[in-house]
């Protein structure tokens, strides 16, 4: 739904999530929101409610932004139940107000997920993400004198099915869409895109275990193919990632166990 | 300061070697003290920032073996704003075939840089840039490649070859993936401490040693005190002193200038990149630009209509009736004019009326042509995914309607000064990549920030660090130091002030306010009178900041306003250097360009004999003018020539 070609604002009601930490209550925030410009994006939107709460000396709504252009991975809004709301392939800071209704009530909050615990308000804290990275989801190749770049070829196929994988960027919408809370799109898209290059043979069953152990300890949940991590994806991350993520796996335990 | 003559200043020691061009650097490192293996992890270097040069830096000081702690503005070192980089790495790897050498990237870049970067810096860049493809292709990388698995090249403005690799639109993303993976490997490895929402308040020096750290605790509000060895600050630039630019939210000019302020000179400020192809403007709720793509300047066209104020949509616009300007003015370049010669003629057009949209600040670069000849399918290919964003933001199809693009600061050349190993005038204290001023003169080539934030991070620092480190006898200080003590102090007082102004106004709106008058008096086209105008505003913005700033909640608890209104202030104090600068370079150059300098054609007119040398600005006090220190830059190989694109 986009607003009228000709109308330049719209009105809105705000239910905005409002929580001081982790452990204590939260609840809907209602705030009218008058012209707002069809042209401006959500977090310009939200960026006008916190100037207006700001002047009236109140906290602002904490939330996670930088970029503002859909790469950084900081946004993470679920707008009207939805992770980065209804747009498909669109991070929240891509999300422009054309798309909304004049007199439409918007909901939102944040990741809800027990693997990521609300900071403040809208932002949640995604450092379980640099923890399962850091248990495998790279190349051993230290800084000195690897091969020539071009000494090892790699099919144009290959290489632009690790770069789909390689897209990722780390926002957690997957998990936030997920019945399951499960960061399996997310695992199983950094363990696909060096699978798929000959730089990620050497630890390939290595690396898909200890990631796999890593999101399990974080309390992340499994997947039963749902798929709604996928089309939360902003970066549009098939679970054809996920399958691959299931066939490392069992090749590296069950087979090799046998 | 009213002194035109280049004379070099004594506090100014490039220590960039002498001899044969190609030979400094491998003598350099072969002249510089090591640290033995054994030894490494007895010393603390402190990283502040983790974009392309603080990630690669952290990562290959860890797998050294030093004691590395990052620290991190964002939730994760995967979040800094290299990651928005869209074009490429440029690397004289000459896969192509085509002429491409270490010297041509070595001349390219100075030339593109107007003749204001040091020479022996730029060709080490050049010499390393073979080496960063090779560590990022081992890391797993996905570059482009062509169908017989080799690595793609494609060329870039300002250049006559191609020895720009790229990952799809996402080059930024896709090395900063790689450099934080293996800062992850050494997380793992116990080697490497990442301490994310983390920001530097204040440089501590300890016998004029930059000694650690006091920072604040972004998520608790808590100050915390770190000791080091070495401090690298790889904060990136200072693009957001315009308010609107292509930066992240969160870059910000506070390490640097708070450096500054603790005696490392700031070199250039006035050098600022303006990028021709951005979304324009569209309202005053607008938090930040979107770059398009260079590369869309290949097949589109730039025009305004021939009559000012001409309200028609594009299509009623008949053909007759359309000015081409770039084709106009420049024959031979036609729209592949460079950066800088590119925004100042769109600016030109709209100041003089002729812009289009419903602000008249826009022209547009359209495709039809393009579509026509080369078939829509050929145009989705190349360009698509930018197509899509700027469908995205703007709601117009630019498969129907022209774009509308305006410029946009980009990118900031200027930064701490640095010697030929990193080293700021504070010993112990680095600066690299955007942070820093040394690779790119006045202008920096397409493609080159990502190759210098690696360059500076993988294979430059390891290096020149050990030279410190094992140069110079550094006592153990613990952060129970007195210098600990007095930082602490200080920053909790600066934090205090700005907590209880208790005015009425968000941080947020005097950034604004800043951010119009730097666009239009120190922007894309400097005037003395302007700059002068710009001096008295800034000083009364910053006047109303400090008298009714509202930053609702505590300090000691996580703060956004108070993250904000923090680097504004530095941003409202930096802003009058900047001014300051650009109104001492009397001559234009690259990003640079005064009006009372140009040619009679309106180009740039460079003044070799008086500014042949890059500005370092010294802190004296508050409310003190900054002392200027001059760096005479020779040029022994690239020989100082005008630029001309006609």
């Amino acid at each position: 739904m986009s607003a009228n070609e000709h109308d330049e604002t719209i009105d809105l009601t705000l239910k905005v999530w409002r929580q001081r930490s982790g452990g204590a209550p939260g609840q809907f925030e209602t705030h009218e929101m008058k012209g707002v410009s069809v042209h401006s994006s959500f977090l310009e939107m939200m960026d006008v409610l916190n100037a207006t709460l700001v002047r009236a000396g109140k906290e602002p709504v904490v939330f996670d932004h930088d970029c503002r252009e859909g790469i950084c991975g900081s946004c993470s809004m679920v707008i009207n139940g939805q992770a980065h709301g209804a747009e498909p392939e669109t991070a929240t800071c891509q999300l422009h107000m054309r798309k909304f209704r004049s007199g439409e009530t918007v909901f939102v909050e944040p990741w809800r997920a027990d693997s990521f615990p609300v900071i403040r308000d809208l932002m949640v804290d995604r450092s379980a993400f640099d923890r399962v990275m850091s248990a495998g989801g790279y190349v051993s190749a230290n800084t000195g004198s690897p091969p020539d770049a071009n000494a090892t070829p790699i099919s144009r196929e290959d290489s632009d099915q690790a770069m789909d994988a390689a897209a990722c960027i780390g926002c957690g919408a997957c998990v936030a869409a997920c019945p399951n809370s499960s960061a399996m799109l997310f695992v199983g898209a950094k363990v696909s895109h060096l699978a798929r290059l000959p730089q990620g043979q050497p630890e390939r069953e290595r690396r898909v275990v200890a990631m796999v152990q890593a999101m399990d300890s974080e309390g992340f949940g499994n997947c039963t193919n749902h798929y709604e991590c996928s089309k939360a994806c902003p970066k549009g991350i098939g679970v054809d990632v996920i399958a691959q993520l299931n066939r490392d796996y069992i090749k590296a335990t069950v087979v090799r166990s046998n | 300061m009213n002194d035109t003559k280049t004379t070099a200043s004594p506090r100014l020691d490039s220590k960039a070697p002498g001899g044969p061009i190609a030979e400094r650097w491998d003598k350099h490192r072969f002249d510089l003290k090591l640290v033995a293996p054994a030894n490494r992890r007895r010393f603390k270097v402190l990283v502040v920032g983790t974009g392309l040069a603080g990630a690669s830096a952290s990562a290959s000081l860890a797998e050294l073996g030093y004691d590395v702690t990052a620290l991190c503005i964002h939730g994760s070192p995967r979040r800094a704003h290299s990651i928005a980089a869209q074009g490429g790495i440029n690397a004289a790897k000459n896969y192509q075939n085509d002429g491409d050498s270490v010297y041509r990237l070595f001349y390219d870049t100075v030339k593109g840089g107007d003749f204001r970067a040091r020479e022996s810096n730029v060709h080490r860049l050049a010499q390393v840039s073979v080496n960063i493809i090779d560590q990022c292709v081992a890391q797993g990388v996905p570059f482009a490649r062509d169908y017989g698995g080799m690595l793609d090249n494609r060329s870039f403005g300002g250049a006559q070859v191609s020895r720009t690799f790229y990952a799809r639109g996402q080059t930024g993303q896709q090395l900063l993936l790689g450099a934080y993976s293996a800062m992850m490997r050494q997380v793992q490895a116990g080697r490497l401490r990442v301490m994310p929402e983390r920001e530097l308040l204040d440089v501590v020096k300890v016998d004029g040693i930059a000694r650690g750290a006091m920072v604040r605790n972004l998520r608790t509000g808590e100050l915390e005190r770190f000791a080091a060895d070495a401090v690298l600050l790889c904060t990136g630039g200072y693009g957001n002193v315009f308010y609107l630019s292509t930066n992240a939210k969160k870059s910000n000019v506070t390490a640097s200038w708070r450096a500054t302020k603790r005696g490392a000179f700031f070199a250039n400020p006035c050098f600022t990149q303006i990028h021709p192809t951005c979304i324009p403007v569209s309202g005053d709720y607008q938090s930040k630009l979107t770059l398009m793509s260079e590369s869309l300047r290949n097949d589109g066209r730039v025009w305004v209509p021939k009559a000012a104020g001409d309200k028609r949509p594009a299509n009623q616009i008949p053909e007759d009736e359309r000015d081409y300007y770039l084709e106009r003015r420049y024959p031979s370049f036609g729209n592949l004019v460079p950066r800088d010669v590119a925004s100042r003629a769109a600016k030109e057009r709209c100041d003089a009326g002729f812009g289009v949209g419903p602000t008249g600040v826009a022209v547009y670069l359209d495709f039809l042509d393009a579509i026509a000849r080369h078939g829509r399918a050929t145009i989705e290919a190349k360009y698509g995914n930018l197509f899509q964003m700027y469908e995205r933001i703007t709601g117009d199809d630019p498969y129907t309607k022209p774009m509308r693009i305006y410029p946009a600061v980009h990118y900031t050349m200027g930064g701490l000064w640095v010697d030929y190993n990193l080293e700021t005038t504070v010993p112990g204290l680095f600066a690299l990549g955007e942070a820093n001023f040394s690779d790119h003169g006045a202008n920096r080539l397409g493609a080159s920030a990502l190759m210098q934030g690696l360059a500076d991070g993988y294979f430059v620092i390891p290096y020149t660090i050990a030279g410190h480190l094992a140069g110079r006898s550094l006592q153990p200080v613990s952060t129970s130091h007195e210098a600990f003590d007095a930082a602490e102090a200080d920053v909790r007082a600066s934090v205090d002030r700005l907590m209880g102004i208790r005015g009425s106004r968000p941080a947020d709106s005097f950034h604004r306010e800043l951010g119009k008058v730097m666009w239009d008096q120190v922007g894309m086209s400097r005037t003395k009178a302007g700059l002068e105008d710009a001096l008295v505003r800034i000083r009364g913005i910053r006047e109303a900041f400090w008298g009714d700033l509202m930053i609702p909640g505590d300090a000691r608890d996580l703060n956004m306003e108070l993250e904000t209104a923090g680097r504004v202030a530095d941003f409202l104090e930096f802003a009058e250097l900047f001014a300051n600068d650009a109104l001492t370079r009397e001559e234009s150059c690259g990003g640079h360009f005064r009006e009372e300098h140009q040619t009679a054609e309106g180009e740039a007119k460079r003044d070799d004999e008086n500014f042949c040398h890059a500005s370092a600005w010294e802190y004296n006090g508050a409310n003190k003018p900054f002392t200027e220190h001059r760096e005479p830059l020779e040029f022994e190989y690239v020989h100082l020539t005008q630029r001309s694109y006609k």
